[in-house]
């Protein structure tokens, strides 16, 4: 398909804003000026219109497609939000408004949904104050780094290494570090950490672990009561990486079982559309003893009104321009005033019920390493026919041809031709075994006719692509095509 | 039960396939002693009430005023074709395009933003977006630390003081030296810039035009850093851009800017959209998703993620940065405004913005005691003083519906009777009219 630059017509012009009487030349000095218009495409509104719209039909989205995949809860999102956040109260308020004496009045409304919602998330989560601040997951974790160190210096305690388990996302040690940390590794035993090899690592320079529950193979971590006393016994924190908060809302309140720092990812567990890779929003929840470092600005509740609040001097400071991304908020906000206490809980059942009868119904044509009962989540495995030449991959391009997008693949890196599968509690049990139907079809057909699997997808607008040739070529832009 | 679409006759179905005879049964890992303490939250609504509610909310919001707030992030005509585009679920309810063939229409509409943003800064390479532009100053900061090896970091007072918050805490744990070179009189000091330039310099920190509203050329100052082996960062406004000489061209090395006045609404503060681009040079420094394109098996041109080397999900506690979503479909909205509007319709949505800044110069210092801050080029948005304290003055143009402008003392000691005014091409004469009668009556 032609890129919007090829389809450019010189001459033609699309939706145009009124003329100025000036021009710019007759405000600036020439030298302060560029000679020529960017070169950006000259179409008609109907060639934007047609150009997008025939973009949109080469791409999955869970409108059209089960979209399993693992560690990302890609959930149905609710279409009412999608109103709320458009609604021109919420869309056209500029965000400085609500920092100034005379306008912060015409921003309450706003502020009213930031205060509220943060009490939403201290009561699913058990923490004591949250911010709102950070923009994305990962940025939620490099927050919750940036608190643990401040947390640290103000006890005046020397602390340099942040422990990761070797089934963290990678944000996890890239965020620890990013906050100059030394990132310090433990390795799962039987697919959960244990206290043994984390008491290896545990030492009084350990500022924190950093532990997704239930983890990144799908399984609840058994011996978490243990694992906060141990690091309690060196004033080490515990960071909760939020990642998969689908799998336990009511049934398990990161606040009450000792966790410090948490993130959440609105847009998985809240269902905010994540937008072909964002926007998303990263709250970070903190218990009693870190509520004085949050990032400013923070909302207060006053007699006359909703306020901002700048005036801690103990916070980390800024970590966003304004207050997050307040639109995804706002839609997360909505989704938690639809579904309520039993709604919420209900998420979490009918998540893990669904991840468990996908499990099963699996089980017996892919290797399942951890074969128990598993949490929203569950980890599957091609060595098996890797060895006759069809790996992960090909079985992920494979249940594209079928309309299925395909699970995560190669992750989390300790489990081999790794597939991990998430369908969310939004998808029927007749969409898990179409599913389920096809994925074994495609097993049946890695013995019979392996070719056909390698050769996948088929079906799309294009084939499997070269990814070495786009690395080497470098064509990043228009411009760079052919000169590389 | 909303959005869970099974029944009780399948629920049992699938418990038994299981081989659980309940819903709890599937919990018992969790031991009794860690069950919450609470989960008191309100009953679910039904779809009404939820809209009915947040619909009162909104309404204590006041959006209909006249406003001349700007200070980075700036209100401007989107056609609204943009949003219907935009809304189409294929694109909303996509993931990161991890399966490419899957995700043909992000990653092209990816591509082609990358060449879009290119083309306004007249860069090489851009990635697929940051959070915001203030995330970005921070991106490219790393970016220099770790092409440089050095540890300085030379920034213009004049660059946006809430980024240089941002900063501030982000770089607090690293080992990172910042030095801030006043600003003279609400112009960058290039002299003094250029000064502060050494052999520890990783790069230079400056925005166009600056806080100030103040439009520069930056070309000597970008000269005198890469005669130290230093690298130029410039943050700047992307309509503008449009009419402006170009960062490229002045010869920077990483552009960034905060792409919301690119048809994004303000929406109380994001989702926005960080700009990111560089010289082909730095490439491999450049943090967060690209998007390249690449052929398959039968030759037919296709995209991908590529350089993925790069990034955290391979170089975990190594990589470029922790990064990894973008903010895509926002940058999807400003591409498609950018397709919207073409050239000739950006030009005149950044002229248009800067006609209507000097008619309300023009207007402001009519009124006795109003005076420019300086007499340097501005863009859009420029400085004025005042005989009384700016925020005071706000307030009391507040009460007549009017949001004045942003007054410079909340950031800048000794600039607590400036104010700093912007307008759009949504801005009327009338507004301005208005707000020239409010401040003649508030002084």
């Amino acid at each position: 398909m032609k890129t919007v630059f090829e389809k450019s017509v010189p001459g033609r012009t699309g939706c145009l804003p009124r003329r100025p009487v000036e021009t710019a030349d007759r405000m600036l000095p020439e030298a302060l000026l560029r000679p020529e218009a960017p070169g950006l495409p000259e179409l008609s509104e109907l060639d934007v219109v047609r150009h997008f719209t025939e973009l949109s039909g080469r791409n999955f989205g869970v409108d059209s497609n089960f979209y399993p995949l693992g560690s990302c809860t890609m959930k149905y999102n609710p279409k009412f939000t999608e109103e709320v956040a458009a609604m021109a109260g919420f869309a056209g308020l500029h965000p400085i408004l609500a920092q100034l004496e005379g306008t912060r009045e015409w921003v309450q409304g706003s502020l009213k949904v930031m205060h509220e919602t943060e009490a939403l998330l201290c009561e699913i989560t058990g923490m004591s104050a949250y911010t709102l601040h950070p923009m994305a997951g990962a940025h939620g974790e490099l927050t919750g780094a940036l608190l643990i160190a401040a947390y640290h210096k103000k006890q005046g305690n020397k602390k340099t290494k942040v422990i990761c388990p070797d089934s963290a996302h990678g944000t996890n040690p890239a965020s620890a570090a990013l906050a100059g940390y030394k990132v310090v590794n433990v390795e799962s035993k039987d697919g959960v950490i244990s206290p043994e090899a984390l008491a290896e690592v545990l030492d009084d320079e350990v500022a924190a672990l950093m532990m997704t529950c239930p983890n990144t193979l799908g399984l609840f971590e058994p011996h978490l009561e243990e694992i906060v006393k141990l690091l309690r016994e060196k004033d080490a924190l515990l960071y909760y990486d939020g990642a998969n908060l689908n799998a336990i809302l009511g049934k398990l309140r990161v606040g009450d079982v000792g966790f410090d720092v948490v993130h959440l990812n609105l847009h998985k567990t809240f269902g905010t559309p994540h937008g072909g890779g964002g926007p998303g929003s990263g709250p970070v929840g903190v218990s009693e003893r870190l509520v004085d470092l949050l990032p400013i600005s923070r909302v207060v509740k006053e007699d006359d009104g909703y306020h901002l609040r700048y005036d801690y001097p103990d916070s980390i400071g800024y970590i966003a321009p304004l207050y997050g991304n307040f639109g995804v908020v706002l839609k997360a906000y909505a989704y938690m005033l639809r579904l309520g206490r039993e709604g919420l809980e209900r998420v979490s059942e009918y998540a893990v019920l669904n991840a468990n009868y996908l499990r099963k119904r699996l089980e017996g044509v892919l290797e399942i390493p951890f074969d128990r009962i598993c949490m929203h989540e569950f980890v599957a495995s091609a060595a098996s026919q890797a060895k006759n030449g069809v790996h992960a991959l090909d079985i992920a391009k494979a249940l594209l041809d079928k309309g299925h997008h395909a699970p995560t693949v190669y992750f989390p890196l300790i489990v081999k031709e790794c597939i991990m599968v998430e369908p969310t509690e939004t998808e029927s049990m007749e969409t898990l075994d179409a599913f389920a139907d096809d994925l074994i079809e495609i097993l049946t057909r890695a013995e019979s006719d392996p070719d056909s699997v390698t050769a996948a997808p088929v079906l799309l607008p294009v084939e499997r692509l070269d990814e070495t040739k786009a690395a080497r070529g470098m064509v990043l832009t228009e411009d760079l095509a052919g000169k590389a | 039960m909303p959005y869970i679409p099974h029944t009780t006759d399948q629920v049992r179905r699938m418990l038994d396939v299981v081989g659980v005879d309940s819903m709890e049964a599937l919990f018992e890992n969790i031991p009794a002693s860690m069950r919450p303490k609470s989960f008191d939250l309100p009953e679910g609504l039904s779809e009404d009430a939820v809209l009915n509610k947040l619909s009162a909310i909104a309404d204590m919001n006041e959006t209909g005023k006249a406003s001349f707030l700007g200070a980075g992030f700036y209100d401007h005509f989107q056609p609204r074709a943009v949003r219907a585009l935009v809304s189409r679920s294929e694109f909303y309810t996509a993931y990161t395009p991890y399966q490419a063939e899957a995700s043909q229409g992000t990653l092209q509409a990816i591509f082609e933003f990358q060449t879009a943003i290119c083309r306004l800064f007249e860069m090489d390479c851009a990635n697929a977006s940051a959070y915001d532009g203030g995330t970005a100053i921070f991106e490219a900061c790393m970016m220099a630390i770790r092409k440089t090896k050095r540890s300085k970091i030379i920034i213009d007072e004049a660059l946006s003081p809430i980024y240089r918050r941002m900063l501030d805490t982000m770089t607090s744990s690293l080992d990172i030296e910042a030095v801030i070179v006043p600003h003279a009189n609400g112009t960058s000091d290039k002299a003094a810039l250029a000064a502060a330039i050494d052999k520890d310099t990783a790069a230079v920190v400056v925005q166009n035009p600056n806080f100030f509203g103040v439009v520069e050329d930056f070309s000597d100052l970008a000269a005198v850093a890469r005669e130290n082996k230093a690298l130029t960062i410039m943050s700047v406004y992307p309509v503008l851009a449009s009419v402006l000489k170009t960062p490229g061209s002045m010869g920077a090395d990483i552009v960034v800017g905060e792409g919301q006045s690119l048809g994004l609404p303000l929406s109380f503060g994001g989702p926005y959209l960080g700009l990111m681009t560089c010289t082909k040079a730095l490439v491999r420094q450049l943090p967060g998703r690209i998007a390249g394109r690449t052929e398959d098996k039968q030759g037919r041109t296709g995209y991908v993620l590529t350089l993925q080397a790069r990034e955290q999900h391979i170089r975990r506690a190594k990589a470029t940065s922790n990064i990894c979503s973008n903010q895509a479909l926002c940058a999807l909205m400003a591409h498609v405004q950018m397709c919207m509007l073409g050239p000739v319709g950006l030009r005149r949505q950044a002229v248009l913005s800067m006609e209507l800044a000097r008619y309300a110069q023009a207007r402001l210092t009519a009124v006795h005691g109003v005076e420019m801050l300086n007499d340097a080029p501005y863009g859009n948005e420029f400085a004025i003083t005042l005989p009384l304290p700016a925020d005071k003055v706000v307030a009391a143009l507040a009460q007549q519906g009017v949001a004045a402008g942003f007054p410079l003392g909340r950031y800048y000691k000794g600039l607590e009777n400036a104010l700093l005014v912007a307008t759009t091409d949504k801005n009327t004469a009338e507004q301005i009219d208005r707000l020239a009668a409010g401040l003649k009556e508030a002084l």
